[in-house]
């Protein structure tokens, strides 16, 4: 024991068994925190190490991850969860069937650093009914559908900015008029601004779904249509 | 994990009248394991499901929803301890695992009962124990009306398990416990939770689940990309200031023996995470003991100076690496660990080795040349130990410390010895001043920090290591006086199953790592810290049915020690230390590991 403790009549019992009692070096002894030495390298929040002068932050990127789940109950539940759990940036998400039979696809879209991107996908891989998951190369094909409804007070030119989007009228009554319009995110953007004029009265988009080009498989490994057997368990 | 052969009979959802009168056809060998017997029911589905993937021990409590299986238990090998509260039934399930290495059974019933599982349940999430909690529901057709005592269990505790189950029906509720079962211990372990619907318990099936096994994909390959190991030895090698860093993966891994030899062969000096502590022997000359926030100043010490940092199965909670930015900053890092998703998760990992800790540590062992070059660097490790030891002062005009306690109990046992914990100061100190040597010994509440862990969970590793012909081993439970009275009720299970457990309680009147901080942080205002009104435990526990002592003084420590040992049955020793006894050292929250506080007014 140290300090204060070599007064050893304290004790009655004899058991009392710290060893080398006197050769521990008192605290004020001791090399205090700002006495030590301390190395200069340094990790940045995302623990990587860096050269203390050189830039330290990750830049985030927009990104579209593709993953292939089983079709089951909580399943979107169980990644939504996930991505807000761990704070991830999620700008869309969107699900729908495949072409194996119980299996969807989820694509999503962060805005992340490169560390957190790699987390999304590695922290998506672990949830059991994910079966493939994986970012899609940046020259993917990436599409979204928009419905828009606008006022009617002028139908030929709503018709007329209508067609400049490929957009396709699907409903029009005598207060307002309808349309669907798809593309990407770019194109959708410009589109709600030149329908802006007739006053939007609502909109509902679904945000980007996406396929990789060419053969390139959209989840890592995906075989289309033969991707496996469907798993079945209770869930 | 070990599967046993793939029965044809397994394959399906629907139950086929083919499939099910092979079932009863068929002999089941006794020596068959895997093979469940006839069933009747969903319940005894459940039953012939864990009987057959080798559960042995059940912790629970009853309740209408469940009432089924419990009645399918009821002729079971699976003995059944009864715990208090459903919270003491999942620690004790937690506890049961990391020291018998199989997962823990836990059951509650539906609502109340699942809600009291959930804290248990998110401290063997955050620890990676293996462990099944099966939980009742309401009706299939009630869920979702609110009905009584229905609550979404699923939802409530996917974010705590590994994977949770909602059973579908009868013929598949048997298989599907059994691939829960298994899950939890396949790659990274981890809780799983089956939520049984009453009439899926109850209604007839004649359909024998097949062997448990767990998901395809979630038993990853256990040897690392050995290009990766090799280039990871080259790092090694070559590095001056080398260490090991072993986290709770390496115990969970059954890895201690390769983590020993790995670090022997080169002389590596080894700190561990406080998951990780016995997974290397603290009384190695190699051993620098446990890092973070109050591990020695000398591991903490050894970390922020290393250049190489050999890193196994941790993954880098802040409570280990202090700022992230201050942590290991001059070190590569070598990262072993079965989890993908771990790696360079909160610290990038310059040599990642996804594996089986065991099976990496033997690739690099195999692939380490010649020993790294660190003589100076080891020397610098032992001043360092010289430097900062573990100490603490037993001034005259002070009442018993509660260091000393540990030490008497540490001295008075076996090395085999299992200690658990609740958690606060004396959690650190149970930590700090025993010497630990062996792997599953050290049992306590990490990740989540839950107070009150410590009684159930010596009731579990009571019950694990009586399980496992181990019935001459010491359980000594360091209990806080604000953690014991969270979960003091379990005493009355320890009494009745007549459990052979030491509870230490280092009673301080004070919720007394709280009044640490508000001492070090929040200028002594002793805001709800101040335990005053605490009950006299020794004489609760003679209510209970156990031995209850008290102590006061060191010269009763001795024989207060060796007479709860001694006693064949719970025994609760009180002990009344320093109120205002310190936790150090202290690296504070969000610090720099090398700049810990050795002393009080370092902080
Ligand atoms: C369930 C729970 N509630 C609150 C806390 C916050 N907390 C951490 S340590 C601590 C004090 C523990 O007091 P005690 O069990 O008496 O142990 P001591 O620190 O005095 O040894 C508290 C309240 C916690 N960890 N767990």
């Amino acid at each position: 024991m140290s300090g204060d403790a070599s007064d050893d009549a304290a004790v009655a019992d004899g058991s009392r068994t710290t060893p080398d009692a006197d050769s521990r070096p008192l605290p004020d002894e001791q090399p205090g925190p700002d006495d030590r030495d301390h190395p200069e390298g340094r990790r940045n929040l995302e623990g990587i190490r860096i050269d203390p002068v050189v830039e330290a932050e990750h830049e985030s990127r927009r990104a579209v991850i593709s993953a292939l789940v089983e079709d089951e109950p909580g399943v979107l539940a169980r990644v939504s969860g996930l991505v807000s759990r761990r704070q991830f940036n999620i700008e869309s998400l969107t699900v729908g069937p495949t072409t194996v039979d119980g299996h969807s696809r989820i694509t999503m879209v962060v805005e992340e650093t490169d560390p957190g991107i790699d987390q999304i996908e590695k922290q998506m891989a672990k949830l059991k009914p994910v079966i493939s998951v994986g970012e899609v190369a940046g020259d993917a094909v990436t599409s979204e559908l928009v419905l828009l409804k606008v006022e009617a007070d002028d139908p030929a030119a709503v018709h007329a900015v209508s067609e400049m989007y490929d957009g396709r009228t699907v409903d029009a009554g005598p207060e307002t008029i309808t349309v669907e319009l798809t593309g990407d995110k770019a194109s959708i953007d410009n589109a709600i601004g030149a329908f802006d004029r007739f006053g939007i009265v609502e909109i509902a988009r679904t945000g980007p779904t996406a396929l990789a080009r060419g053969d390139t498989p959209t989840a890592p490994g995906e075989k289309p249509g033969t991707a496996g057997e469907p798993t079945t368990h209770d869930d | 994990m070990s599967d046993t052969a793939a029965q044809p009979r397994s394959d399906g959802d629907e139950a086929d009248d083919s499939s099910a009168e092979t079932a009863t056809e068929e002999p089941t060998e006794p020596d068959d394991e895997g093979a469940a017997g006839p069933v009747s029911t969903g319940a005894e589905s459940v039953v012939a499901a864990l009987e057959a993937a080798g559960a042995k021990t059940a912790f629970g409590v009853q309740g209408g929803a469940i009432m089924p299986v419990y009645d399918a238990l009821y002729d079971s090998s699976i003995r059944h301890v009864t715990m208090a509260h459903e919270q003491g039934a999942a620690h004790a399930a937690d506890a049961y695992s990391v020291v018998a290495g199989e997962p823990g059974l836990c059951m509650a019933t539906s609502g109340p009962g699942a809600t009291n599982l959930v804290t248990g349940i998110a401290d063997a999430d955050m620890d990676s124990d293996a462990m099944l909690a099966l939980t009742g529901q309401v009706p299939t057709e009630f869920v979702g009306n609110d009905a009584f005592q229905e609550t979404d269990t699923v939802g409530v505790t996917r974010p705590i398990t590994k994977h949770n189950y909602f059973a579908g029906g009868a013929d598949t509720v048997g298989d599907t416990v059994g691939e829960a079962f298994e899950l939890s211990r396949a790659g990274r372990p981890g809780p799983t939770l089956v939520d049984l619907p009453k009439d899926v318990t109850q209604d007839d099936t004649d359909r024998t689940p097949g062997p448990a096994t767990a998901p395809a994909g979630t038993d990853p390959d256990p040897n690392a990309d050995q290009e990766a190991v090799e280039e990871a030895a080259r790092a090694i090698e070559s590095a001056e200031r080398p260490v090991c860093l072993f986290g709770g993966g390496v115990i969970k891994a059954d890895a201690s023996d390769e983590a020993r030899t790995f670090a022997r062969s080169y002389g590596i000096p080894v700190t561990t995470t406080m998951p990780g502590i016995g997974s290397f022997p603290e009384d190695d000359d190699l051993c620098l003991s446990w890092a973070g926030m109050h591990g020695t100043g000398y591991a903490n010490l050894a970390i922020t100076h290393t250049d190489c940092l050999i890193a196994v199965g941790t993954r880098f909670d802040d409570r280990l690496t202090g700022g992230i930015d201050t942590f290991a900053p001059e070190a590569e890092v070598i990262h072993v660990d079965i989890d993908p998703a771990e790696i360079s998760k909160n610290v990038h990992a310059d040599y990642p080795l996804i594996g089986d800790a065991g099976r990496v540590l033997d690739q690099l062992t195999a692939a380490v040349r010649e020993a790294p070059d660190a003589e100076a660097w080891r020397d610098r490790c032992e001043e360092w130990k010289e430097t900062y030891p573990l100490t603490y002062a037993t001034p005259d005009d002070e009442p018993l410390k509660p260091q000393f306690v540990v030490e008497a109990f540490d001295e008075a046992t076996d090395d085999d010895t299992i200690v658990t914990t609740g958690v606060g100061q004396h959690q650190m100190w149970a930590s700090q001043f025993w010497t630990y040597s062996e792997p599953r010994t050290w049992v306590s509440s990490h990740g989540l920090g839950t107070m009150g862990y410590g009684v159930p969970a010596a009731v579990g590793a009571r019950v694990a290591a009586d399980t496992m012909g181990e019935a001459d081993r010491d359980v000594v439970c360091f209990d806080g006086d604000g953690s014991f009275l969270m979960t003091m009720q379990e005493l009355s299970v320890a009494v009745r199953e007549e459990l052979d457990i030491t509870i230490a309680v280092l009673n301080n009147e004070y919720i007394g790592m709280v009044r640490q901080w508000q001492d070090a942080f929040y200028e002594g205002r002793h805001m709800a810290s101040d335990y005053t009104w605490m009950p006299e435990f020794d004489k609760l526990a003679e209510a209970f049915g156990a031995l209850g002592l008290r102590v006061d003084d060191y010269d009763e420590v001795a024989p207060a020690v060796e007479e709860a040992l001694d006693y064949e049955g719970p025994a609760v020793v009180d002990f009344h230390v320093d109120p205002e006894e310190n936790v150090l050292p202290m690296v504070p929250s969000g610090g720099a590991n090398g700049k810990f506080a050795a002393a009080e007014d370092q902080l």
